[in-house]
């Protein structure tokens, strides 16, 4: 973000960057930084608040008046951690003879559907398609029950975009079925990892791997840091 | 302590490409500039080409754009804001109300994706895509870029 704003300023065009990490912006002498303290994935602060969202742009707006620069300034107000969580109920298990991520993961595939018809794309698609993503847990559940990732892998391990697709599919079904106000920041996150049976396994899968040593570059992304 | 404070001091660590000097563009005023988002949440349509881990390249999105997908590799921000609205992360809406209220001149007619991810040296975006973006919006008429993160 901060070269890109060295970059344009250059180039004729000026820059304001709605900044997240104000050291950064400041080693990097950017021409104009308006530095929130919001949650991260969050520039403009508060998804589907459009008043506080046009008073973070004419904030930003407001430094394109400064005659010179560097010019650092913080949004005054800073968005604290939400922690509504999502509300969202998991379908129950029809077939007992499946392991239960498993199950659950073909439990949302009408959901999942639904969210595709209504917003015209997906995050699924990485590695594997949408219809692909009860098998990959199977696969994953494999790892955690003991079997080395090479025999149920083969010898390249995709995991990183596998469990991309495996959490997206879950973030964009779920978001479908949830009642209640906007979810707070990471807390579909939270709802994956701590509520359904994919996120314990995707969890306890990076843990296996680690064990097996699998590239440990692999692991690191499969999972958010701090969980 | 929270994922995102421990984002937030890993980046504060990060090692950054050192400018000398800060290069400065006076823009139009507001209400006569053509303003651009260029975001590094890594955007793009369905129809164009995936970002790939350490993806340098960009995106044109058009103004019309809203099927869109985040397609930032890192799991340690908040995924679903972009879900929930867009403008959470890219202000398209927002800004087509400031230029309807003549706050703002005109919205640019297409608006810049890259990934925020990228080698420590930034070299390719500094010295190759960036300024090819840049000619980019420029030929469009952009005065001014708000750039957001992830």
């Amino acid at each position: 973000m901060c070269v890109l704003a060295h970059v344009l300023e250059d180039a004729g065009i000026a820059t304001v960057v709605l900044a997240s990490m104000r050291p950064v912006a400041e080693k990097m002498r950017v021409p104009r930084t308006l530095y929130c303290e919001f949650p991260l994935g969050r520039p403009l602060g508060i998804p589907g608040d459009a008043e506080f969202q046009h008073d973070v742009l004419r904030a930003a707006f407001d430094l394109l008046e400064a005659s010179s620069g560097p010019v650092v300034e913080d949004y005054p107000k800073a968005v604290e951690a939400d922690e509504t969580p999502l509300a969202c109920d998991l379908p129950p298990r029809f077939d007992a003879d499946l392991p239960p991520s498993v199950a659950e993961a073909q439990g949302l595939q009408a959901a999942y559907g639904r969210a595709l018809a209504r917003r015209g794309a997906t995050e699924v698609g990485r590695s594997i398609g949408s219809d692909e993503v009860p098998g990959a847990l199977a696969d994953l559940e494999r790892v955690v029950a003991g079997e080395h990732w090479k025999e149920v892998y083969g010898p390249r391990l995709d995991a990183i975009a596998v469990s991309h697709d495996i959490r997206a599919y879950y973030q964009e079904a779920a978001l479908e079925l949830a009642d209640g106000p906007p979810a707070g920041a990471r807390q579909v996150e939270a709802w994956f990892f701590e509520k359904t049976e994919a996120g314990k396994t995707l969890a306890a899968a990076r843990d296996a791997l680690n064990e097996q040593g699998a590239p440990g570059g692999i692991t690191f992304y499969m999972v958010p840091i701090g969980r | 302590m929270s994922s995102d404070l421990m984002m937030r001091e890993f980046g504060a660590n990060l090692p950054v490409p050192e400018f000398e000097t800060t290069p400065w563009t006076t823009p139009p005023p507001l209400a006569e500039a053509t303003v651009a988002i260029v975001t590094s949440a890594a955007l793009h349509r369905p129809d164009q080409d995936l970002f790939t881990p350490f993806d340098t390249g960009y995106r044109m999105i058009d103004r019309s754009d809203r099927k869109l997908v985040l397609g930032h590799w890192s799991s340690n921000f908040d995924r679903s804001a972009f879900l929930l609205d867009h403008n959470a992360v890219y202000p398209i809406d927002r800004l087509e109300e400031l230029a309807a209220d003549g706050v703002v001149g005109q919205v640019a007619p297409r608006h810049v994706a890259f990934a925020g991810n990228q080698p420590d040296t930034v070299e390719e975006v500094r010295l190759d895509t960036g300024p090819a973006a840049a000619a980019e919006l420029k030929a469009d008429g952009v005065d001014v870029a708000i750039l957001t993160p992830v």
